[in-house]
């Protein structure tokens, strides 16, 4: 048989040489060119009639396209949240062209574009290989994109760089023969840090990277997180994976989730059911069939990991001092600098450097929304001072990992012109919020609008270093998109007879104490929720002892003061 | 039911009956259930022998059956259900069954490749089915990232080209 497409010879995109994302060769490229003609192929079956809709939906949701309230949407998979500027560029261009001129960033990582047309899809696609990305598998039921730390490669604290093996995750799970068809979706996340900012016990797989005292690499391997309509946390399935076996544990963690999880009731069917369900049995099983299966066959080489890492080299860091100067004067000079620096300016562990986080939380905006010109503003700076990297954290904001401490206040001018300088990073303001029924066929309320509200109630930046770090959470519905669970305030909406109705939970995190928040009553009014949110806050500070964030003393004092504070004159 | 070799895309006569349960044994080869595959009776019998694998039964439940067989044909419920897809690969990694395993079910040509590559022979097509499509789907994409029953050639990490250069 003839192959249906040649190889295309496409000219390499131009990277900014020392932006550190996994570089593609031309069998990568060639992939991608028979992704697309695979996919094209399918519309074009779907548009015959050769598929029923019912058939051809999984296809179109393996390649990220969902079908939304108003008009397609269509994901598209940022690897680990890494961008080069030149990618960067290209996401604007495909704002300007098939959107409306913005995109939405997401917590899993990606950018959606909400106003796509289906018969532009093809020609996205193309747009997206010629700078070496795609949408395989943003959606669907198979192994999505793997998130990590977004400091990676930055954060003094990193013991193993997640960057690494969220490549070879993300190779190894590209067009899996076996797990393409799960019962359900399945996420991984990668935390190569002690601290972990990957949240990795609400997901389907967490891993935290770490080193023996051999110093050898190896992952603690948590199973069945996640948040949704039944939120758990994950359990610890082992505590040592070495290196080189990774992948075929993974291998046996999913070969049982897929033999033996739920497929009647997609409400059952996530990995956390079944591990739930099975206890100890889930983890005999996964032992049982990690001791079968061939070790050699699925062993990850290190000599394939060096090569992997070589990747993620360190950029070539100039030998600085830490708060050169200049930098230092700006900081005293200029108040509004020095506010913004306090919240969006973060160690490095290059002397010299620093990480920088760009609020995509404007106030009175739509968390994560970005618009084309500010996609391009980002993609500039990142290229004068940050080697052309870019970063998507997994609460929807953007970050610049490497910047010279002496080119903060340049940053933030350029932030700054851009509307990109809003100094609310960790701070009230810096909400998560899923798009809510302002797009999202699931929704059962809004939530866009919601932290619209509070973000403009507590817009007065004093009064929120007041209260200091409080995370908010929002989802429209109980699929939770949001991370209401793990917001240090969670807010829920669903639908209560015909009126959007707003369930508060308190005490949540997704991090290393990691918790699920406490439903602190009966839901509130779309109108009355943002006083509700000031009442417990209100609540906080007068019971705050010295020191304590929002959580602490909500985990000291627990749930009666703020129960009885938005109850009891009601 | 036309019937698709899926490493070359050859159409194949189908030579073998599915039996039901309390129907006698054919002289042609039989697909039969596993609990009819223990029945004592069936000991003297010298034709080929198939046994239908259900979705919710583990291949190690039927291990102990497979020296007997020159088939194990697997279903696909719905087009998402992928349960097939682990058995297939179990019986052939685990198992080191050789003989023929064949798909059957909702099936839809965008399933051809992981079929394949996770130790499928043949497919049961779907009536109706576009052959053409089929062809198509098996080698569209030519590339692959991760090890599988089968081999292709190298190209660096892990990948490899499927189909011989």
């Amino acid at each position: 048989m003839n192959a249906l497409v040649e190889p295309i010879a496409l000219p390499s995109p131009v990277h900014p040489p020392h932006a550190r994302t996994y570089r593609y060769d031309e069998v990568d490229r060639e992939f991608l060119q028979e992704r697309i003609a695979e996919f094209s192929g399918q519309v074009e079956r779907r548009l015959r009639g050769e598929l029923t809709e019912d058939e051809f939906k999984p296809l179109r949701l393996m390649n990220g396209l969902y079908l939304q309230l108003h008009a397609y949407m269509h994901r598209i998979c940022i690897p680990y949240g890494i961008l080069t500027a030149t990618q960067l560029r290209q996401l604007a261009m495909i704002a300007r062209r098939w959107d409306r001129g913005y995109g939405h960033f997401t917590t899993r990582q990606n950018i959606q574009f909400n106003w796509v047309a289906l018969k532009d899809v093809p020609d996205i696609l193309r747009a997206l290989a010629e700078v070496d990305m795609h949408s395989i598998q943003t959606s669907g039921n198979c192994i999505r994109n793997t998130t990590i730390d977004e400091y990676a490669g930055a954060a003094p604290d990193e013991v193993v760089d997640p960057r690494i093996y969220a490549e070879i995750i993300r190779q190894w799970s590209t067009l899996h023969p076996e797990f393409t068809w799960l019962p359900r979706k399945f996420k991984i996340a990668i935390t190569g840090a002690p601290q972990d900012r990957a949240a990795i016990q609400v997901h389907d797989v967490g891993l935290q990277a770490k080193r023996n005292d051999r110093g050898e690499i190896g992952f603690e391997v948590w199973v069945g997180g996640g948040l949704g309509r039944t939120p758990i946390l994950a359990t610890k399935l082992r505590d040592w994976v070495p290196e080189d076996e990774l992948l075929a544990y993974l291998e046996a963690v999913i070969r049982v989730y897929n033999a033996l999880g739920q497929r009647e009731n997609i409400h059952r069917a996530r990995i956390k059911i079944l591990v739930r369900d099975l206890g100890d049995a889930y983890r005999e099983r996964v032992e049982r069939e990690f001791a079968r299966l061939p070790k050699a066959k699925y062993r990850l080489d290190p000599e394939i990991v060096a090569q992997v890492a070589e990747h993620f080299a360190p950029p070539p860091f100039a030998a600085l001092p830490d708060s050169p100067p200049a930098t230092a004067r700006a900081l005293e000079a200029n108040a509004e600098f020095a506010a913004w620096a306090r919240q969006s300016v973060r160690a490095h562990k290059a002397p010299g450097h620093a990480s920088v986080t760009i609020s995509l939380k404007p106030i009175g905006g739509i968390p994560g929304d970005c618009s084309a010109e500010q996609m391009e503003a980002v993609a500039q700076l990142a290229e004068r001072h940050a080697f052309g990297e870019v970063r998507v954290s997994h609460v929807q904001n953007l970050v610049l990992p490497h910047v010279r401490q002496e080119d903060l206040p340049a940053v933030w001018q350029g932030l700054r012109a851009a509307g990109l300088a809003t100094p609310n990073v960790g701070l009230l303001s810096d909400i998560i919020a899923c798009p809510g029924m302002d797009y999202c066929a699931l929704a059962t309320a809004r939530s866009i609008p919601v932290a619209q509200m509070i973000s403009e109630r507590f817009a007065d930046l004093d009064r929120q270093h007041e209260i200091g770090e409080c995370f908010i959470n929002i989802s429209g519905c109980i699929n939770a998109c949001g991370h209401h669970h793990v917001g240090h305030i969670g807010i829920l909406g669903v639908d209560k007879r015909g009126a959007e109705s707003y369930q508060i939970t308190l005490g949540g995190s997704a991090t290393n104490d990691a918790a699920l928040g406490e439903l602190v009553g009966p839901g509130f009014a779309y109108d009355k929720v943002t006083d509700a949110v000031e009442t417990i806050l209100r609540t906080y500070l007068a019971h705050r002892s010295q020191g304590e964030r929002f959580v602490d003393t909500y985990r000291r004092i627990g749930l009666a003061p703020f129960k009885e504070a938005l109850y009891a004159t009601a | 039911m036309p019937l698709l070799e899926i490493a070359d895309g050859h159409l194949l006569a189908d030579d073998w009956v599915p039996v039901a349960e309390d129907a006698p044994l054919p002289q042609a080869p039989a697909i039969l259930s596993p609990a009819r595959l223990r029945d004592p009776a069936l000991a003297g019998h010298n034709g080929r022998l198939g046994l239908a694998l259900d979705p919710g039964t583990q291949p190690e439940e039927i291990a102990d059956l497979l020296p007997r067989l020159s088939l194990v044909q697997v279903v696909l419920p719905k087009p998402k259900d992928g349960r097939a897809f682990t058995q297939v690969r179990a019986l052939r990694e685990h198992h080191g069954f050789t003989g023929e395993i064949r798909a059957t079910g909702h099936l839809l040509p965008d399933h051809a490749r992981m079929l394949r590559r996770c130790g499928v022979t043949t497919v049961a097509l779907p009536e109706g089915a576009d052959l053409e499509a089929w062809r198509r789907s098996a080698e569209v994409v030519d590339i692959a990232y991760q090890p599988a029953q089968d081999e292709g050639t190298p190209l660096g990490f892990r990948r490899r080209r499927l189909r011989a250069a």
